[in-house]
């Protein structure tokens, strides 16, 4: 068996706030193999981009890594110095980020941008090499090499969006993260661009992380899949598994209401009950007060995130909400 | 949009609305190329009206939002809105007329990360209107606050008053920006891409407060998404858009079940379906974008279009039309010849 790529084990991250301490992350595990895709959904303030943020340590100040090991290519990367991060980040790893229309330098034009990422990545690539890979890169992601030239500013915000996706990918990555990468996209842009970046992967091996809360893109571009909830992992499995035999009740009422252009124009079903507060996260299973299937044991006991089916894991007392 | 007299029901009229952008960096020099952004938009919004536009990335849906809302201004054309004192062109306001239409006037922007003054606490943040138009007191506008973070999700709102914009989520920015935009109850809101960050749940949750205001209130608003399946429930009407043209306008349903024009079609054939297991058809347009960089008159889709023939290539881009007689307009010479397709 090859070594996975990346190894999350057991992290645990906070954020210190005034208020006290907002549990972001607890107790996630995962792994994701060479030139596997995995997305990564769940509700907003979730936690989804602190952990991207946290396998990446970029953390803002306020927050930190409490517990867990973050293995890339077989190293565990939490002691790593700042100096040492700088390595693994684009090379190894790079990250689209959430704020992506905003991740652009107003000031430099779009293509020296990039460039300008090569340039320290990619010593040995002389300039025609360079400006001709942006073209290429500019090209798979749907943008015109004129743009090269141009201002962030003059960009539209998928335009932006896009020009953040070819930056992250100039440096070919072992893995990419990308973080909710097409929210400005049209469909049919989305819809080449998600297929360009499969095939890129496939060419290169690499491997990704989607984050997004759109079930739809998920379901198309990833292999596996991870439900988060409240800061912790509720499900995981293949694509398929959850989307056709969701076992958390989580998973079960997100993959029962979304809305869609085709059939009937349905009722919009809302979650029942109020989002968690992380800075008091419930008690048990983080689930609990909106689950119609909780019983005593979910308000007292965390469920471990066990194996239901090889390689569908999940944690719920009550599977499908079953009552033993 | 019809010839015969004003509608009083009408909010606001645009006409002829163009906005240029110089293209002169780079390999386009020269001082007489212009990017069109938004070329000839001629349509209208009535009161209390939810109307969806939506298109390609880069087609000018931002930009037709900062015109409505006179962020920049135009380089032709009109947007008449109607008040009490008669109809107002936004074009030309002076400026006391300008601070008044502020107070009704709000637009969400496309992207929370840009558009938040980081010093501000989310109290700040959301209070800022009331605090500018001088509306209630202390009290009054943290109850008020409170109360809108609340039905945004944003619960407990204590746990959110005093956080500032980079200490929440992406989505919960997003919401933080609907609170501020809703707080001060405005006529007309025009909301870019407003819950693009939003999982389902959430989502619904704020898109029922849009509506429930929209009802209330009869705000008006021009709701820029690129999610159809948002606009199906959010919107009365939607406007497509092809670089800088309104190419198909009708209501909702009507669109949606039976698109007739070609970039329509394929956006429709291209919405991903929640589904692994689903194979959808493909859809036959490729997906790069061109700039309107000084268009040729003719129909700008027509390098993309499956049914493009030397007609569409000799004649100017086809106008907006209502050929059929119900309310839907299209702009294309071929869809009556392609209703099967
Ligand atoms: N710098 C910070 N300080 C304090 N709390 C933070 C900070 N950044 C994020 N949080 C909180 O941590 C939780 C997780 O945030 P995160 O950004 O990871 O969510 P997410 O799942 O990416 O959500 P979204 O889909 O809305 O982007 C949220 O409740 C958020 O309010
Ligand atoms: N300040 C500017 N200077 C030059 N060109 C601009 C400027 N603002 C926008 N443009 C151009 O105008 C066109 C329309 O941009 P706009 O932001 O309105 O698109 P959009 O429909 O909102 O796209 P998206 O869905 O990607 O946000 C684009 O080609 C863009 O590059
Ligand atoms: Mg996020
Ligand atoms: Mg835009």
């Amino acid at each position: 068996m090859t070594e996975p790529l990346l190894q999350v084990e057991n992290l645990t991250m906070h954020y210190t706030t005034r208020a006290g301490e907002l549990s972001a992350v607890d107790n996630v595990s995962f792994s994701l193999k060479k030139g596997e895709a995995l997305g990564l959904v769940g509700e907003s303030g979730c936690g989804k981009t602190s952990v991207a943020l946290t396998v990446l340590k970029l953390l803002p100040e306020n927050g930190y890594i409490k517990e867990g090991k973050i293995i890339v290519n077989g190293k565990d990367i939490v002691p790593y110095t700042e100096q040492e991060m700088r390595k693994v980040r684009w090379g190894e790893i790079s990250m689209v980020f959430q704020a992506a229309m905003n991740a652009l330098n107003p000031v430099y034009r779009v293509g020296d941008q990039i460039i300008e990422a090569l340039e320290e990545h990619q010593p040995q690539m002389t300039n025609k090499e360079m400006k001709q890979k942006v073209t290429e890169l500019f090209e798979l992601v749907g943008l015109e090499s004129a743009l090269m030239d141009r201002f962030p500013h003059e960009f539209s915000g998928g335009m932006r969006q896009r020009a953040v996706i070819a930056m992250a990918l100039s440096c070919g990555p072992d893995m990419i993260i990308a973080d909710e990468p097409t929210t400005a996209l049209d469909v049919i842009v989305q819809d080449s661009l998600l297929k360009e970046m499969r095939e890129f992967q496939d060419q290169l091996g690499m491997a990704m992380i989607y984050i997004s809360h759109d079930v739809g893109v998920i379901a198309e571009v990833s292999d596996r899949v991870g439900v988060m909830y409240a800061g912790r992992l509720a499900e995981m499995g293949t694509a398929e598994e959850i989307f056709h035999d969701p076992i958390h009740p989580y998973t079960m009422a997100l993959m029962s209401s979304f809305p869609s252009t085709v059939g009937e124009k349905t009722d919009l079903v809302l979650l029942p009950g109020e989002p968690p507060d992380l800075l008091n996260p419930p008690t048990g299973c983080r689930f609990h007060p909106r689950c119609p299937y909780a019983t005593d044991v979910c308000k007292e006991e965390q469920p471990e995130f066990k194996e239901h089916s090889p390689g569908h894991l999940a944690a719920c007392w009550h599977p499908r909400g079953e009552q033993s | 949009m019809s010839e015969n007299g004003k509608n009083t029901d009408t909010l606001i009229e645009v006409k002829d609305l163009s906005k240029l952008y110089p293209a002169d960096s780079g390999l386009f020099s020269g001082g007489d190329t212009f990017i069109h952004a938004v070329s000839g938009l001629n349509f209208s919004i009535k009161r209390g009206e939810s109307v969806g536009l939506v298109g390609e990335s880069g087609c000018g849906k931002t930009t037709t939002g900062k015109l409505l809302t006179r962020l920049i201004e135009p380089t032709e054309g009109s947007i008449l809105l109607n008040t009490e004192s008669g109809d107002m062109d936004i074009a030309t306001m002076t400026s006391k007329e300008t601070k008044d239409f502020r107070r009704r006037v709000q637009m969400i922007f496309q992207d929370p990360y840009e558009s938040m003054n980081p010093r501000l606490t989310i109290y700040d943040t959301v209070a800022e209107p009331l605090d500018v138009q001088g509306i209630g007191n202390i009290s009054e506008r943290q109850a008020r606050v409170s109360e809108l973070l609340q039905t945004v999700g944003l619960t407990p709102a204590s746990s959110f008053l005093f956080r500032y914009p980079h200490e929440l989520s992406g989505g919960q920015r997003q919401r933080v920006a609907i609170a501020r935009a809703l707080v001060i109850e405005p006529d007309f809101i025009v909301a870019d891409e407003p819950t693009s960050m939003l999982d389902v749940s959430v989502r619904t949750g704020v898109m029922k407060l849009m509506q429930d205001l929209a009802e209330r209130l009869e705000v008006t608003t021009l709701y820029i998404t690129h999610d159809l399946a948002v606009a199906r429930y959010m919107c009365d009407r939607i406007a497509v858009m092809y670089l800088g043209k309104i190419v198909e306008i009708g209501e909702t349903e009507e669109v949606l079940q039976n698109p007739r024009h070609p970039y329509t079609k394929a956006l429709l054939s291209a919405v991903p379906i929640p589904d692994p297991t689903y194979k959808r058809e493909a859809v036959d347009i490729k997906g790069g974008v061109s700039k309107p960089i000084n268009p040729p008159a003719r129909c700008r889709f027509y390098p993309r279009c499956p049914w493009a023939d030397d007609y569409c290539e000799s004649h100017d881009h086809p106008p907006l039309e209502d050929k059929s007689g119900d309310i839907h307009f299209t702009s294309c010479y071929h869809w009556e010849d392609n209703l099967e397709k």
